[in-house]
């Protein structure tokens, strides 16, 4: 069964816990158990309805401050298809989250409260679905029960949200416009007779009706290598087979690959998984690789198509998103792990800030605060073997650790 | 042939774990999550041998069934199985039994569990748990850095992007790693219906000597069960859709008595799986406290 993940976007109040909740509500994806605790919890606090938010803010604090910290996973399914949403706050100072959030998604939902329209958090939440370049996005005009479900309205966020989208880099991003109440069920799971005006899909409808090709970022396959499978029984005495997830495209028996970063040619012999052999690799499937020759091959290297070479450098430049309270500081030595490889990576400098709103860019910059988003030039002490973000998603980007703390202090998106 | 992507997300995590630490363990209970780690874990190594050993930390208020399973399974597989016993803490009055008509020893396994990953200097415990099991969970990473002293800072967890994980810890510190994170109680049993993977008679229809306690069945087991003189014992036919510590697991009624039956209830089920585990029960945030403290 497919399974589509769904990153969310939207400002404190914008109601986004609302519509998760209506989600599962209207998909009948909420047990008796969970209804009834919300239930109570929304008498309790003297609703006079139900509050589907305290179905998602899982965490003690979250619910006394009535805010989203940290993101959150819910699913839930249809017949057709496995639906995991990534929670993220809107919070300003969350931008890390959103980040995150929408670093492992094929979609993503960003809320617009109707009555305020395009504010300036709904820049940056699209500048960062637009930076990670997520494929599909659905913006939701919500609270449309509060502004008469006027059709006016809606239009002129659209033409707001469309002079928005001119200034985006990644033009082939397919966006699509709901107007809905989360609160009242319009057009969420089921279409609403409140906006006959409205002749285009329900959000539910519109993620039904997206099939695989139509969510995954299409490149090459890549193959890093994880682990060496080495069962040094008598059975399979010589065995060595090197485990790992084909990511891009396909892998097929008898293809012709190089391993990075030897430059070693070879053929792929076997294709494994578990006790079965099989004829292809499929893109992110879990496999384990032989290959006709003998060559030496560790966790960090690199099965590729010996026609199609990623680039293999130590010098590049990468759109950074700083995660960290400890600021990214011009000349710091940090880990960089791309994939499953692991370098020393020094910051060179610090080309530009970028402002997530398009407001533009400062220059003159040599940190970094958490949530800020940058273009910064490093110097690595092995070469990696990367693609440009903008042709693979996996391949493109990596993260920064602290070797202090230890911590996942940055995300990298090659240029 | 297709891959499951929640399958071959798991295994990618089982060889992640094998390649960033030293020493994990898995951490297995005998019940149906913990048996479906052991199949990914078969899996990602294939033909090689799973190269960490299972832990079950026994709260010695065990099913039967699923310690006889558990045996058998560990040797199947040739599996290395260590076992540490709440017993042993409580008899050295390192924690106290709890008392009253709720006393549960499932909260006393922490103290169990961190002592033996200090003995046994375990740096990656791998954990069944899943985010749709309870609020608390929604929030844990796949790699969860806990503390020396075995805590969770749920406010400051290191994030996660696209599918690197983060192992680097320092010494004393370790990490709880989540493969089945994504997956839902349904993917569980469809994969076990899929794989057809043995589990212990308990989560099938049975006849059980039951007695009904705050709209939920409990097991009428007198050694661990503490039960009131008119909570009456009937015979009932139930079966367990979780399984942790008897005294904090309620049964369902259920005449399900295979796999596909299982799978067909739990499809059309509007009671969640952790609304028959009474210990989440006692408060909104029980989970999370238990987590703070070092909780699996």
């Amino acid at each position: 069964m497919d399974v589509l993940k769904i990153a969310t976007a939207g400002s404190v109040d914008d109601g986004k816990s609302t519509l998760i909740g209506r989600l599962l509500y209207d998909t009948k994806s909420l047990t008796s158990d969970k209804l009834e605790a919300i239930q109570n919890k929304s008498k309790q606090l003297g609703y006079d309805y139900l509050d589907f938010s305290l179905a998602t803010d899982g965490l003690i604090a979250e619910r006394e401050q009535g805010i989203t910290i940290d993101v959150a996973h819910i699913y839930f399914s249809t017949q057709n298809k496995s639906y995991i949403i990534a929670d993220t706050p809107g919070h300003v100072e969350y931008t890390r989250n959103m980040v995150t959030g929408a670093s492992t998604s094929q979609a993503a939902i960003i809320l617009i409260d109707a009555r305020k329209g395009v504010i300036e958090q709904t820049n940056r939440h699209f500048f960062i679905n637009n930076l990670l370049r997520i494929k599909n996005v659905v913006v939701a005009i919500n609270k449309m029960d509060l502004v008469n479900y006027s059709e006016e309205v809606y239009e002129g966020i659209k033409a707001q949200f469309e002079v928005l989208m001119a200034k985006r880099d990644y033009k082939e991003q397919n966006i699509t416009f709901i107007p809905i109440s989360a609160l009242k069920g319009d057009n969420v799971v089921h279409k609403s007779e409140n906006t006959i005006w409205y002749t285009g899909n329900t959000i539910l409808e519109h993620f039904e009706s997206l099939d695989q090709a139509a969510v995954l970022n299409t490149g090459t396959p890549r193959f890093p290598v994880q682990y060496v499978i080495r069962p040094k029984t008598e059975e399979f005495h010589d065995f060595r087979a090197y485990a790992g997830k084909v990511y891009g495209g396909e892998l097929k028996v008898g293809d012709a690959v190089v391993v990075l970063p030897s430059l070693t040619k070879s053929k792929i012999k076997d294709i494994l998984f578990y006790d079965q052999k099989l004829e292809k690799a499929e893109r992110r499937s879990s496999v384990a690789i032989t290959l006709e020759d003998d060559v030496n091959i560790s966790r960090g290297d690199m099965i590729v198509l010996e026609n199609d070479l990623p680039q293999i450098d130590k010098d590049f430049t990468a759109t950074i998103s700083w995660l960290d309270q400890e600021p990214l500081q011009t000349g710091n030595k940090y880990v960089l792990q791309h994939g499953v490889h692991k370098v020393l990576a020094k910051v060179e400098a610090v080309a530009h800030k970028i402002h997530p709103d398009y407001s533009g860019v400062e220059t003159g910059i040599s940190t970094l605060k958490m949530n800020d988003i940058a273009e910064v030039s490093f110097k690595v002490n092995k070469p990696i073997f990367f693609d440009a973000f903008k042709k693979h998603r996996i391949n493109g980007s990596f993260i920064l650790i602290d070797s202090n703390s230890n911590h996942t202090v940055g995300a990298g998106f090659i240029q | 042939m297709s891959i499951n992507p929640l399958e071959s997300e798991a295994i990618y995590i089982f060889r992640e774990v094998a390649a960033q630490f030293e020493k994990p363990v898995l951490l297995f209970s005998g019940g149906k999550d913990s048996i479906t780690l052991v199949r990914l874990a078969q899996k990602a190594f294939y033909p090689a041998k799973i190269p960490f050993p299972l832990m079950h930390i026994d709260t010695g208020h065990n099913f039967p069934e699923t310690i006889e399973f558990r045996d058998r399974l560990v040797k199947e597989l040739g599996l290395e199985l260590i076992v540490r016993h709440v017993q042993d803490d409580i008899d050295k009055g390192k924690v106290k039994e709890e008392q009253g008509r709720y006393a549960s020893r499932n909260s006393l396994q922490t103290t169990t569990l961190l002592d033996a990953i200090e003995e046994f200097k375990f740096d990656a415990c791998i954990g069944g748990a899943r985010r749709d099991e309870e609020k608390a969970r929604a929030k844990e990473r796949v790699f969860s850095v806990r503390d020396d002293f075995g805590q969770w800072d749920e406010k400051n967890q290191r994030p996660e992007l696209f599918d690197m994980l983060n192992g680097q810890i320092e010494l004393g510190q370790n990490v709880r790693v989540f493969p089945i994170s994504n997956w839902t109680e349904l993917d569980v049993w469809s994969y076990i219906e899929r794989e057809q993977i043995e589990i212990p008679s308990i989560y099938f229809a049975h006849t059980r000597a039951t007695f009904l306690r705050d709209g939920l069945i409990w097991s009428a087991d007198d050694e661990v069960v503490f039960r009131d003189q008119d909570e009456v014992v009937e015979d009932r036919l139930v079966r367990f859709r979780t399984v942790g510590d008897m005294s904090c697991t309620a049964a369902v009624l259920s005449d399900a008595t295979t796999i596909t039956k299982v799978v067909e209830e739990i499809r059309s089920s509007t009671i969640s799986e952790r609304g028959a585990r009474i210990d989440d029960k006692r408060s909104e945030a029980a989970m999370e406290k238990r987590k703070q403290q070092g909780y699996f």
